[in-house]
């Protein structure tokens, strides 16, 4: 079930990243293992072999503008590695990374580090901050640093700040705020220098539950308010699910499935993912395309109607009136039907995989 | 560990203790069948002296002609004496009250009222000791040298903390600046740069640049990489992210460094005195010479309080600087500006009352005091009441350690003396050690030192025996007894800012001038690291491997000894090695107060002309001693630890 196409953007407009056959190895056999024979060796094979590990092992995929596309894994599995490589944090070892076009494996130094200044932004597990910078000198550090005079920057920082809610903290020491108002200052020294793209190396992971859902929902708003793009690395399912319009989920390096959410927890595609998605309610993201069947010449044909691309759940009530299967409709025609087995099926988190 | 295996791989049949055991049988029957041959007596007209003096002859007579004398040498001479100077010209000018009071203002500003009272009284006591000109002569030296360590300690240290390949480069080069008694190099650069300030400055910059680069590489290293990854991903030039990020969040670290600068200028300044740099050091050396301990008091007691005075004013500098503080503590904002006014107008008003009240005069000698008379009253006393017990503790030591020890290594024919160390530094520490020690060695008697260098071995090996017994006991009570540690602490960290010189003066008291007096120094001054590692090494034994081993019914003196002594041993090793470098620099000082051997030749080649070429010689046997001894004691794995340990140690170095 794992298709490139599912995880390129449906429309025809080209993607705002493209990442082509991208390597990361790290090691003294960097630049030796790839177009030989070594390069089909496990990461621990190679690792034993040439004391060198593959971060990311041939790794292409596309961003659309607008979405928020999520890369998830376990720990070690490459996210932050792959990451890093889009912006050449990390230098790649192999591969092409395309904004817009635009080779950045072919930057020089300094239109690097234009791009970086303008056109991306990135938000840290830990955070990051100036220890030393009060906070609105840490969000205006990246419009400082491209030049601009204090009074430009202190209002864009002010701006920002109380669009992540830190209103009346201008002045305080990163040290003074709790972890979840300092990764308020990450986002809003993030969205200071109006990036193309915003990139997030598992932003959430060193807050606590209840602070987490908070950003989560920050995070999904800001994307509402400002529409950029977002990459967004997790090792959260739940946190994928929630904010992915595209999920990739890596292990040892390598993308192992791509797919809208659903995709994933409707079709895992190895165990790896299954395992994954095991514990997701599947009522939760499954839509009703998900676990429908065929109609047969019995079924009442005037029960409620559907679009396939609703979620589960939100059918639950409507079955529950009525005896008759519901009708799910796509463009228009009958697709298939749902009755009650299907869903206490998917609800009781069992079968319903096509 | 390395060491061990290259030893077994080396030595396949025997297990090492056999093999001490055996080395130990030979050295023995070709000790007694060869004592009183093959021995190397000491000649004072020796070739390699003469050719020293030969050299000496033809810099003095080229001094002014050969154009690579004349651009480098003279070139920098003229330099740092005119920095000197102006040091100088400026301490002097601000006249007495002036400076008392600027001091005074800076404790204000930094640390506040308490602050002030300790530095304005305390430099106002170099006036009243009697000894304000050479105090400030001290001063003007300390800053000369501490200027160029930190112009360039500071860059090079940013660029090592920025560059692997660099600090990898420079870290042996360091080391070996660090461990090199101090003792050794003044000779050879009085040779070029003649004796003066000049010469002063750049010896003890040769000490105090090491732990400017090094802090500050630790400080640019220790910026978290998130941050800089942060800044980097933003787009921060090079530039920008020394300037904005690494250099300010590393600012308390360099203001760290730059005490620790300060502290081992001082420290070294003090002995420049032998290459007749003027200040303190000067007065200590001729009390030491008319033998007047308490006059030598005075000046120690200067020397003590400049370093107090400097220790305080540049620590409590770096902990304002510390960002963790300002949520803490935070210093009321207007005070700081209240108290700059006061200290401000109070020093401008200081200095003009010095200067046209008082013409720039001396400080006045009024108002004096000394404790010179009540000093040598009480050694006077307690010489003549505790005779028999200073005698007995000297003459135990020099009959049952010094004399025997010293005439087993003076009577052994040369080559089993070289065999013997080669072997121990082999099964000690490797094959590598090994050839270093015998290289050293050999130098040694290319030199035509061996019988002095013997001698001096003979004082430190017991010298080092004797502060590990009594450091180790110390820092194994320490480490059992949070009581007696709390009680220990303060008296170490004093003793940690004290220059090495002030150490001579108690043991003068006590022991006279005799060879005794720079052994009982050397322990004085070598036992507080040696404390401190033995307690770090006990105490950072794993709190779970103490409770599985007292929960096993492990009495205390079986943990003691079966898990936590084991268990610390790197740590023991790095006292060792530590204790012996430390010891090796302070017992050659000890030439000063009627030790014999390497120190007294090196000092009587500044006193005597045609000594010259002995004392620099026996600068480089004592070097050779040095690197032999270091790299012995370096043995199993601790080459490591060494390092780390080293810079919080390496202000105790002379
Ligand atoms: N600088 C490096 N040198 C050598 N190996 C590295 C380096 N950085 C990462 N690796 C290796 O690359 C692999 C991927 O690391 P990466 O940090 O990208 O994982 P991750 O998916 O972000 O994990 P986590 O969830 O723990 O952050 C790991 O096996 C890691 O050990
Ligand atoms: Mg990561």
């Amino acid at each position: 079930m794992t298709n490139a196409a599912s995880a390129t953007n449906d429309s025809s407009s080209t993607p705002t990243i493209a990442v082509r056959g991208l390597w990361k190895i790290f090691g003294p056999a960097e630049h030796k293992v790839i177009g030989t024979p070594d390069a089909d060796l496990t990461r621990a094979e190679l690792l034993a072999k040439t004391r060198s590990t593959v971060g990311v092992r041939d790794v292409s995929f596309d961003v659309s503008p607008g979405e928020v596309f999520v890369v998830m894994g376990l720990s070690g599995s490459g996210k932050s590695t792959l990451v890093r490589c889009l912006t050449r944090l990390i230098e790649p070892t192999a591969g092409e990374v395309l904004l817009d076009g635009e080779d950045i494996g072919k930057a020089s130094s300094a239109r690097l580090r234009e791009l970086r200044r303008h056109r991306f932004a990135m938000v840290f597990q830990h955070f990051g901050l100036l220890p030393h910078r009060r906070v609105i000198d840490n969000v205006a550090y990246g419009l400082e640093i491209r030049g601009e005079d204090r009074a430009t920057r202190h209002a864009r920082a002010r701006e920002m700040i109380s669009l992540v809610g830190l209103e009346g903290h201008d002045n305080s020491y990163p040290d003074q705020l709790s972890g979840g108002m300092q990764q308020r200052v990450g986002l809003a020294r993030a969205l200071a220098v109006d990036p193309e793209v915003m990139l997030f190396d598992e932003p959430f992971s060193a807050l606590d539950p209840l602070i987490r859902r908070d950003m989560q929902n920050e995070v999904i708003r800001l994307h509402h308010e400002v529409g950029k793009t977002m990459i967004f690395i997790t090792h959260d399912l739940a946190e994928a699910l929630k904010l992915g319009d595209h999920i990739v989920i890596m292990r040892d390096g390598a993308i192992v499935q791509r797919g809208k959410p659903a995709e994933l927890v409707g079709a895992p595609a190895d165990e790896y993912v299954a395992d994954f998605v095991r514990d997701v309610p599947r009522s939760h993201v499954l839509t009703l395309r998900w676990i429908m069947r065929d109609r047969q010449d019995d079924d009442a044909t005037d029960g409620p109607e559907f679009s396939a691309d609703t979620i589960i759940r939100d059918a639950i009530g409507a079955a529950i009136a009525t005896d008759k299967p519901i009708r799910v409709i796509a463009d228009g025609t009958l697709v298939g039907v749902v009755d009650r087995v299907q869903i206490l099926t998917a609800v009781a988190g069992s079968g319903g995989a096509p | 560990m390395s060491a061990a295996a290259a030893t077994g791989r080396l030595l396949p049949s025997l297990p090492r203790s056999a093999w001490i055991v055996l080395l130990s049988a030979v050295t023995a029957i070709l000790w007694i069948a060869f004592a009183g041959q093959y021995t190397l007596p000491h000649d004072n007209d020796a070739a390699t002296f003469e050719t020293i003096n030969d050299i000496r002859e033809w810099i003095d007579a080229n001094r002014n002609s050969n154009i690579i004398l004349v651009v480098f040498v003279t070139g920098i001479r003229t330099l740092i004496t005119a920095i000197f100077n102006v040091f100088l010209a400026v301490l002097q000018g601000l006249t007495w009250p002036g400076l008392i009071t600027i001091t005074a203002a800076l404790g204000l500003v930094i640390g506040g009222l308490r602050l002030a009272a300790l530095t304005g009284l305390g430099v106002l006591a170099f006036g009243v000791l009697g000894l304000w000109n050479a105090s400030v002569d001290t001063l003007a030296l300390t800053f000369t040298a501490v200027l160029l360590s930190l112009a360039i300690g500071i860059p090079l240290g940013i660029v090592a903390g920025r560059n692997d390949r660099f600090l990898a480069a420079i870290q042996p080069i360091l080391d070996t600046m660090q461990i090199m008694p101090t003792f050794a190099y003044l000779a050879p650069f009085a040779l070029f740069f003649l004796i003066g300030p000049a010469t002063a400055a750049i010896v003890t910059m040769i000490y105090s640049v090491p732990p400017a680069i090094r802090i500050t590489a630790l400080g640019i290293r220790s910026v978290a990489p998130a941050t800089v990854e942060a800044a980097t991903s933003m787009g921060s030039t090079a530039r920008q992210l020394l300037a904005k990020v690494q250099l300010p969040m590393a600012r308390q670290t360099i203001v760290l460094g730059i005490n620790q600068t300060i502290m081992m200028a001082l420290s070294m300044v003090v002995i420049t005195a032998l290459v007749d740099a003027p200040g303190l050091g000067k007065d200590i050396i001729r009390s030491f010479q008319k033998n007047d301990v308490g006059q030598a008091f005075d000046a120690g007691l200067a020397i003590v309080i400049m370093a107090i005075i400097l220790d305080r004013l540049t620590s409590r500098a770096s902990e304002r600087v510390d960002p963790a503080r300002r949520a803490t503590r935070p210093t009321p904002p207007g005070q700081t500006r209240r108290f700059a006014i006061v200290g401000l107008v109070a020093s401008i008003v200081a200095v003009a009352i010095g200067t046209f009240v008082l013409g720039g005069g001396d400080f006045p000698d009024e108002i004096r005091f000394t404790f010179r008379g009540p000093v040598n009253d009480v050694t006077g006393w307690v010489t003549f009441n505790f005779y028999f017990l200073t005698e007995a503790i000297k003459n135990g030591v020099s009959y049952g350690l010094l004399n025997p020890l010293q005439t087993i290594l003076t009577s052994a024919p040369w080559w089993l003396v070289v065999a013997t160390i080669g072997g121990i530094a082999f099964l000690l520490s490797g094959l590598r050690p090994a050839v270093i020690a015998i290289v050293c060695l050999l130098v040694t008697i290319r030199i035509e030192l061996w019988q002095h260098s013997m001698e001096t071995l003979t004082m430190v090996l017991v010298a080092t025996g004797l502060t590990l017994v009594i450091g180790g006991a110390f820092g194994v009570l320490s480490a059992r007894s949070d009581r007696f540690a709390a009680f220990l602490r303060p008296l170490l960290d004093g003793a940690q800012t004290l220059p090495a010189f002030v150490y001579l003066v108690p043991a003068v008291a006590l022991f006279g001038p005799t060879r005794f007096t720079g052994i009982v120094a050397a322990i004085i001054y070598a036992i507080p690291p040696v404390i401190r590692l033995v307690e770090i090494g006990i105490r950072t034994v794993p709190v779970a491997v103490i409770e599985a081993a007292t929960a096993a019914g492990s009495t205390p003196r079986q943990l003691l000894w079966k898990v936590q002594l084991p268990m610390a041993r790197p740590a023991l090793l790095v006292a060792a090695n530590q204790g012996i470098i430390l010891v090796l620099a302070m017992v050659v000082v000890g030439g000063l107060v009627g030790a014999q051997a390497l120190g007294y030749d090196v000092v009587a080649g500044f006193a005597r002309r045609d000594f010259f070429g002995e004392g620099l010689a026996a600068g480089i046997a004592i070097v050779l001693l040095g690197i032999m001894l270091d790299r012995i004691t370096q043995g199993a794995g601790t080459r490591q630890s060494t390092a780390e340990a080293r810079p919080a140690v390496a202000r105790r170095g002379a």
